[in-house]
């Protein structure tokens, strides 16, 4: 395999990591601000208390993908720095005031009106973010960034604010909202807590499958390239089958209750949607002007930076799987040990 | 203003911003471990309480300082595409090895934070040494890429483009010793005279507290060491400017004309047109003597550079004095607390030696923001020196005001609601650890509390108090 592709392959599942962890965190938000009825109380303490210390770690996915894309790809950097320059900017506001928010309601901790806004603060935030992530997402697979040389010739509003990124940017929203409902189904501590979250979870999955449909239908005549990508491509299908039987897995085990079960078949979802993505919009990095070989820097750098990343993994992996041994008090794969509840 | 000075402000102000954030972040688990350890050793539970505060603190300037990062890393591209489009894979080896450094610092300080009480105290006290291992590391790296962008090597240019990369020898250009060495040090010189006035100043309220005594101890032990050692550091650093980067340090010394037993200017006002320093005290052969060791030797002006190649002479110049000038003050300072303590004088008796140590408590973060002023203003014009200009790098975006403006009402919102915070932290702490007579709000402005904290029963379990409530760390509010 070629150093070019590894790299890709690897930002690729970074990003995965960031919609299981970091997605799950904005979701969070998005449940803290929805949160109703007689159990708002609990259900903003579960959140608090899921999203906890490692919400740090789980955003360093996105960094990770961002020092990759600089490092391996530089021109396919500048040109998404300078032609999402709006979006960006916006979604880094809303990284700023969400983080901030969250800290800063934890530690100020004396339950207070302060306490109210900052929540406020960080579930906006939340609310916002996802958006702008998915918005950014959908206009480079949209093909309408435009590049002569190193010229964006497609300005720096129109392409993100069309009616695909829009579509991809809700897709996201529910995405993630759908997969920490799921995963707080199984955190929650009683039984009335989980049905308040399984309730949420059935609902956002719903809004998941409908927001998938509408960005295929606008696809056809907004996203040429990942439309033909995703009807035409010979790994697509096969994704497609396993999104598919995810999802339905993901439903039926919310409906009987079998909360391991149903996080993983929704992590298996998610995960998916993100390789199916990418997968359509291969080889393009930014469609349909930048090319994964053509943007790629110096090949001794990409070949220092895998090494950088195997011998770092080494480190990363086993005490990242330390954390949430320690902070969820068991075994992070306590899905595999106990396939049942 | 037009975009290039928009971008240029807008990136300073983030930089500065994430500094104060990033210094902090590296230096305060050096502190948490050394009370950790002596914790350990010791049993005294001053120590644990002071350990906590410090996690406390870490955990909410950690925060500030990874979304601030995460801003910056966006920024380069933002504000600067086309110096990362050109040289995203010269500075991109230490970039990745600082985000894996931040990685494990981020992993450990959560099991560090969430674990007192849930693991064994040794591998607690270890993942405390693992988050200062590895927030040096990553301070280590970035600087690195600074190192680059002040005399980079490991490539040729080739018609505007870097061609021949050697990631390696372009991470190790020649300033990266000196500068590594000069920003670690000052991350924990500006921490440590940082955290000496805060406990100072409630000293000042609370003479008995022993809490704050050890606290004040172990936080100037650390600041007079490390300002002894800057101005070596920095010697290091002058030497080796004035000999790769002579433009840098005629600006930070305002030289116009190159000269032989050239003088150190002290103070003065800078005037480009006339190539004049206004009001300034010279000190004969002082620059000679000081960039190479020797009166006679001949310091390059900036009459040696073409007008289109030299600094801002007057930012870089007053910026320069400030560090200079604030860290023999802090030496000063740091002298005499070694040599009061091997003489066994009693300083912290002494309010005019408290009032000292808290008055020098912004001064550290001051120095270490003008060290920085000074890299990046002698670097101008170029972004890449003898490679690329800022102005070549900056962002086609037409409308750099509204950015610009965003981020400095965020900032400062941002400083002030930190700024508060901690405040609450210090006002609801407790002077010392268990002790019902002194046990009451650190008031800066309350009464004094009198009780000998010796009389204090162990009534505070201190390991298990944090566990049960996952996001209160530390702090003494829980008990
Ligand atoms: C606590 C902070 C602090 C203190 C007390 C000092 N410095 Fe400093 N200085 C820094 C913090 C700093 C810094 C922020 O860390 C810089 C910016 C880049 C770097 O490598 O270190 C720096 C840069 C810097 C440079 C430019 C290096 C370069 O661009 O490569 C020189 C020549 C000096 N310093 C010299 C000194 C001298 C002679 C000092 C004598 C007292 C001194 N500094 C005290
Ligand atoms: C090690 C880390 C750093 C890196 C990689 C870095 C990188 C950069 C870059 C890419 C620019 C824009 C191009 C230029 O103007 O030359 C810049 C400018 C600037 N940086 Fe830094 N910087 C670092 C540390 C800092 C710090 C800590 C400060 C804080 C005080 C700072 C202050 C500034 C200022 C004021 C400018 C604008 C200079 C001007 O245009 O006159 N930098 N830096
Ligand atoms: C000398 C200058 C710098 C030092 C010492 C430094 C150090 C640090 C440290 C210790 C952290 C961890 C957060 C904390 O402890 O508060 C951090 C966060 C971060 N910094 Fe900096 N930094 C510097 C300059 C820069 C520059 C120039 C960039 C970007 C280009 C940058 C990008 C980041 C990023 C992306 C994070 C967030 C990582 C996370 O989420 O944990 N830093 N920095």
């Amino acid at each position: 395999m070629s150093t070019e592709l590894l790299l890709g392959g690897i930002m690729v599942a970074a990003l995965v990591l960031y919609v299981l962890f970091g997605g799950a965190d904005f979701g969070g938000g998005v449940w803290d601000l929805l949160a109703s009825g007689p159990r708002k109380r609990e259900q903003r303490a579960l959140i608090e208390k899921a999203i906890g210390p490692i919400w740090e770690a789980n955003h360093v996915w996105l960094i990770l993908v961002v020092v990759l894309l600089f490092a391996g790809f530089p021109r396919a950097f500048a040109i998404l720095a300078t032609a999402l320059h709006v979006p960006m900017t916006l979604f880094l506001l809303g990284v700023v005031a969400r983080g901030s928010a969250f800290t800063f309601r934890a530690y100020d901790s004396r339950g207070d009106r302060q306490q109210k806004r900052w929540g406020m603060m960080f579930s906006l935030a939340s609310l916002v973010s996802p958006v702008l992530l998915g918005m950014i997402v959908g206009t480079i697979a949209s093909g309408r960034i435009r590049v002569e040389g190193t010229t964006i010739t497609s300005g720096f509003f129109m392409p993100w604010l069309s009616p695909f990124p829009l579509a991809v940017g809700a897709y996201a929203l529910t995405l993630f909202a759908f997969l920490a409902a799921v995963y707080l189904c199984g955190e929650a501590g009683t039984d009335a807590l989980k049905e308040d979250f399984r309730r949420r979870a059935l609902g956002s999955g719903v809004a998941v499958g409908l927001l998938a449909l509408a960005c295929f239908a606008l696809s056809r005549r907004h996203a040429p390239v990942i439309a033909l990508g995703l009807t035409d491509h010979p790994l697509t299908w096969p994704l497609h089958v396993i999104t598919g039987l995810a999802a339905t897995t993901a439903f039926y085990a919310l409906f009987t209750r079998r909360f391991t079960l149903a996080r993983g078949a929704a992590i298996v979802q998610a995960t998916m949607i993100v390789l199916g993505w990418a997968a359509s919009q291969y080889p393009y990095l930014v469609v349909p002007d930048v090319n994964l070989f053509a943007a790629a820097g110096n090949a001794r750098t990409r070949t220092l930076v895998l090494i950088a990343l195997g011998v770092g993994s080494l480190l990363l992996f086993p005490s990242l799987y330390f954390l949430y041994r320690v902070f969820k008090g068991t075994s992070a794969f306590e899905a595999l040990d106990k396939p049942r509840d | 203003m037009d975009s290039l000075t928009y971008a240029r402000a807008q990136m300073g102000m983030s930089l500065a911003f994430h500094m104060v954030f990033a210094a902090l972040g590296v230096a305060l688990p050096l502190f948490m471990v050394i009370a950790d350890y002596l914790h350990l050793r010791t049993r005294d539970p001053d120590y644990l309480e002071f350990s906590k505060r410090m996690a406390k603190g870490t955990a909410i300037l950690f925060a500030v300082g990874a979304v601030s990062g995460t801003v910056l890393s966006f920024e380069l591209g933002l504000l600067w595409p086309q110096f990362m489009g050109t040289f995203g894979d010269v500075v991109g080896l230490p970039f990745a090895m600082e985000g894996f450094a931040f990685f494990t610092e981020a992993i450990f300080l959560g099991i560090y934070l969430y674990g007192r009480g849930r693991i064994p105290p040794r591998v607690h006290f270890w993942s405390g040494v693992a988050v200062a291992v590895s927030g040096l590391a990553s301070a280590f790296f970035v600087t690195c890429v600074n190192a680059i962008m002040n005399d980079p090597s490991g490539f040729q240019m080739v018609e505007g483009r870097p061609a021949d990369i050697d990631p390696l020898a372009a991470m190790f250009s020649r300033p990266w010793a000196h500068e590594t060495l000069h920003a670690l040090l000052a991350c924990y010189q500006a921490t440590a005279f940082a955290l000496a006035a805060v406990h100072a100043a409630v000293l000042l309220r609370h003479p008995t507290s022993t809490l704050f005594r050890k606290a004040l101890r172990v936080s100037l032990w650390v600041g007079a060491v490390t300002a002894l050692l800057q101005p070596l550091a920095g010697d290091l650093a002058a030497r080796h400017i004035a000999e790769y980067q002579p433009a840098k340090l005629a600006a930070a010394e305002a030289l116009y004309e190159t000269r032989d037993h050239a003088p150190l200017l002290i103070g003065g006002i800078p005037d480009d047109k006339t190539g004049e320093v206004h009001y300034g005290v010279e000190i004969p052969s002082g620059l000679s003597m000081l960039a190479f060791h020797d009166p006679a030797a001949t310091v390059k002006g900036l009459d040696a550079f073409p007008p289109g190649d030299r600094p801002p002479v007057a930012a870089t110049h007053f910026s320069f004095q400030v560090m200079v000038g604030t860290g023999s003050w802090m030496a000063l300072l740091g002298a005499i607390t070694l040599f009061g303590w091997w003489r066994k004088w009693r300083l912290f008796e002494s309010r005019k030696y408290l009032w000292a140590v808290v008055a020098t408590g912004p001064l550290g973060m001051i120095a270490l923001e003008a060290g920085w002023l000074v890299t990046e203003f002698g670097r101008q014009p170029w972004i890449v020196r003898g490679a690329m200009r800022t102005k070549e790098a900056v962002t086609p975006f037409p409308h750099m005001a509204a950015p610009f403006w965003t981020f400095t009402i965020v900032y400062v919102l941002l400083g002030i609601a930190v700024v508060y915070l901690l405040f609450r932290q210090l006002r609801h702490a407790h002077v010392a650890v268990g002790d019902p007579r002194t046990v009451g709000p650190v008031s800066l402005r309350g009464p004094v509390s009198r009780a000998p904290a010796s009389a204090a029963p162990e009534s505070a379990a201190p390991e298990s108090s944090a566990s049960e409530s996952g996001a209160q760390v530390g702090g003494p509010d829980e008990h």
